[in-house]
């Protein structure tokens, strides 16, 4: 944690990055890790709180070990998208923002991932599952582990 | 590596670098833009690599991973070079025959080239292919001769040249009196003229000034930045280093959203690259003019993309815009002058600086010149991304270039500006594609976006879905969007669920213009237009859904059933084994049934079910016929 507040000593405007960072090292941002960026950031408490809770890439809440995005973007959605996320929701027993019982998975709902030409689109952990239907959903999940 | 000093040097080097490749070579091009990648360009490319080895062939055949070619639908693409041969879908178990045939035996592997969907033939050439053939790739046809991450692939078409004039032998003000007389507007939405905006920045009091790269690119459906940036990041690089030495400024940033990892490490290689050479930095190319350039990532905001509340997530804060009374080029980032453009605005400079804005005002219409990227998908055959001259019709690049509708189903609209912009209906297909005349009916060009609709879509749900898109990314300062969005909201939402009432309609215009007068910023002031265009075009369809309580395109879960018609049910059970609620009875010889409590309304039966035996029927606005959902399972008729 302190070498990558190290990285960004000094850089006005570093907070988002420094959380961005943050959370991939330790897969969400845990208060400890807030308390600490405000102390060397000199910024009051509320502000990493504030930034964190406005931007969909970071959680304040701890994620599970699998990050599936389901995209609702405008063509996915054209195609079939809202229905992959339904059976997704279904396998996983979980809404979007939410983590399923066992923590393995984090379901999200996204807004376009830039790989409209392959809609339905499923990311699992950055890697994409392009043309998906509800029937597959489960059998992409399970390579899972 | 020498910094180059002079653009003699960066001519030098360019000679140096031609004189050491030998065009006559033969180089496979793998794409290898994201969507391609998705597709499994990964493999291929690695397969190749592994069979040239075994073939001993790696001194004599260059690989190169290039950016995205734009034909997504298509990928994995492979070109090879110098023959420019294109073959499509290609898979890893195909790169041994590619290899023997077409780079030993210097054969065409027919069953790998494109194949036009209306005469049957196969294409061999990439500029032959329709979709190709009616583009004008000003900006996106280098992608397929640069890998990224190699600037002197960029170099070696010239690149920097451009650069290169701009700081020698031009001055600011030249600079910034071409690209108003170019004609060149704003690529991102806005459609603000360029020079106009770079003129006013350099006329503002204040130092430092800044440049900013919008990459934030989060209209759904496009990706007409994202490719840009991953492909040709040096291009956008350029036409920024250009802008900063107009304006006067001597530290950019570019902004680039999380969702595309791929840009923000080809265009963070791409800035240290341009470093070394001393593209970047300190007295670039000898000229005594200092910039540099900083990434910085996006967390996921819709509304950060816009420019005020970019600048304000420049300086680490809660991305919010402002009214913009005073514009950011007068007050921006950190309170000082702040250019801020758009990747494609960007990447457009080089080209009329090197070629002349009479050239760039040549191409296009009287308002809109030069051309314009799409990213052309959805119900349409050629889904990826399209780069046509300004003017061109919608009817044009849905049928032309997009290869018409998939299914032989008919065309119904054409959404154009993201959630900004509206739905052009199909009996408006010739409207030239051009700022104003798509402000004129109702929606806007936007950063790109173009989704194509055919009578499947329900334009309701489509005027629900954006609203509900903007709800969860308006910022919240201002009560009109937050609060007027999230009563549109539910109120589409009713209509789509069967409760809709006389009078919604009404209140939901009312709503549409209180917000469209009253909102801080541009997100609110065009959340609207997806409700209001469907309103104006497809009125009839709300109309439906409120007092028939039907849906014509028979999307809307709710109101919509399935059934199986038992004359017409071959019990082929394919239906069955793709319900993903396991809602159909039946089996071999045994007429499927749907359990009305089971069904989710997918419509996947409807979809799979062969079309010679078209047993699934539809039926809204009334209930399934009651001898079909009682369940009458009967045994097949022969």
């Amino acid at each position: 944690m302190e070498e990558i507040l190290d990285r960004y000593e000094g850089e006005k405007g570093s907070l988002i990055q420094v959380l961005l960072d943050l959370q991939n090292e330790y897969n969400w941002l845990p208060p400890e890790v807030l308390e600490r960026v405000s102390r060397r950031l000199g910024v009051p408490r509320t502000y990493p709180y504030r930034v964190a809770s406005f931007y969909k890439a970071l959680s304040l809440t701890p994620r599970g070990k699998h990050q599936v995005s389901v995209c609702l973007g405008t063509a996915c959605h054209v195609r079939g998208g809202q229905t992959i996320l339904e059976k997704a929701e279904q396998v996983l027993g979980v809404k979007p923002g939410q983590t399923t019982a066992d923590a393995r998975f984090t379901l999200h709902r996204v807004n376009c991932l830039g790989c409209c030409a392959l809609g339905p689109v499923m990311v699992v952990d950055g890697q994409t599952h392009g043309k998906v239907t509800p029937a597959r959903v489960e059998e992409i999940l399970r390579q899972y582990d | 590596m020498a910094r180059l000093m002079s653009p003699g040097d960066l001519e030098a080097l360019r000679q140096d670098i031609l004189a050491r490749r030998d065009p006559a070579k033969p180089c496979v091009t793998v794409c290898s833009g994201t969507g391609c990648h998705a597709s499994g360009a990964g493999a291929v490319a690695a397969a190749f690599e592994a069979e040239l080895a075994k073939r001993g062939l790696e001194g004599r055949v260059d690989l190169r991973r290039t950016g995205c070619h734009g034909f997504c639908e298509q990928g994995p693409i492979v070109v090879i070079f110098p023959e420019e041969i294109c073959y499509v879908q290609v898979k890893p178990g195909d790169v041994s025959q590619i290899v023997s045939q077409t780079l030993i035996e210097n054969r065409v592997v027919e069953r790998l080239l494109y194949r036009d969907p209306v005469d049957g033939r196969r294409i061999v050439h990439e500029r032959d292919i329709p979709f190709y053939k009616h583009q004008t790739r000003l900006l996106l046809g280098s992608n397929t001769r640069i890998d990224p991450t190699s600037i002197d692939d960029y170099i070696a078409l010239g690149g920097y040249s451009a650069l290169a004039k701009a700081l020698t032998s031009m001055t600011p003000e030249e600079i910034i009196e071409e690209i108003k007389r170019s004609g060149l507007r704003g690529r991102g939405g806005g459609g603000f003229p360029t020079g106009r905006k770079w003129e006013e920045c350099r006329r503002a009091p204040g130092e430092p000034k800044y440049v900013i790269v919008n990459a934030d690119e989060g209209d759904p459906g496009a990706y007409m930045d994202r490719s840009l940036l991953e492909g040709n990041p040096h291009s956008v690089l350029e036409g920024l280093i250009i802008g900063a030495y107009a304006v006067g400024a001597h530290q950019g940033y570019v902004y680039v959203r999380q969702e595309y990892p791929l840009a923000v490490a080809n265009v963070t290689r791409a800035i240290a690259q341009a470093e070394e050479y001393g593209l970047l930095g300190r007295n670039i190319l000898g000229s005594g003019f200092d910039f540099t350039v900083k990434v910085h990532r996006g967390a996921g905001a819709f509304v950060s993309g816009e420019s005020s509340a970019l600048m304000t997530a420049l300086e680490g804060r809660v991305g919010e815009p402002r009214p913009k009374h005073i514009h950011t080029v007068v007050s921006g980032v950190w309170g000082k002058p702040s250019c801020l453009n758009n990747v494609e605005t960007w990447a457009n400079v080089p080209l009329i600086i090197n070629r002349g804005a009479e050239w760039f005002a040549s191409i296009g219409t009287a308002g809109s010149k030069g051309t314009k990227i799409f990213s052309l998908v959805g119900k349409v055959n050629n889904t990826g991304l399209v780069e046509v001259p300004m003017g061109i019709s919608l009817r044009d690049i849905v049928y032309r270039i997009g290869g018409g509708i998939p299914g032989g189903k008919k065309l119904k609209a054409v959404q154009t500006g993201g959630p900004s912009g509206g739905c052009i209906p199909e009996h408006l297909m010739d409207v030239p594609v051009d700022f104003d005349e798509l402000t004129k009916l109702g929606s806007m060009m936007g950063s790109g976006g173009m989704i194509v609709m055919d009578e499947d879509s329900c334009m309701v749900e489509v005027a629900r879905y954006f609203t509900d898109f903007l709800c969860d990314e308006s910022c919240g300062k201002c009560l009109p969007c937050r609060e007027g969005l999230r009563r549109m909201r539910e109120i589409l939402t009713d209509i789509t669920e069967g409760r809709g009432q006389e009078g919604d309609l009404e209140l939901l215009e009312e709503l549409a213009g209180t917000v469209a007068a009253t909102s801080l910023c541009a997100l609110g002031r065009t959340a609207p237009n997806p409700v209001l265009t469907t309103l104006r075009y497809f009125r009839d369809e709300y109309e439906a859904h409120i007092r028939e309580k039907r849906c014509p395109a028979f999307q809307c879960k709710a109101l919509t059933s399935f059934y199986i018609d038992p004359q017409k049910c071959r019990a082929c059970m394919i239906c069955l084994r793709n319900c993903p609620a396991e809602a159909i009875r039946g089996g071999k010889g045994q007429v499927h049934v749907i359990d009305q409590s089971r069904c989710t309304r997918c419509g996947t039966c409807y979809d799979v079910c062969p079309p010679h035996f078209g047993a699934v029927g539809r039926v809204s606005g009334q209930p399934v016929p009651a001898d079909l959902a009682a369940g009458k399972v009967a045994a097949c008729s022969d």
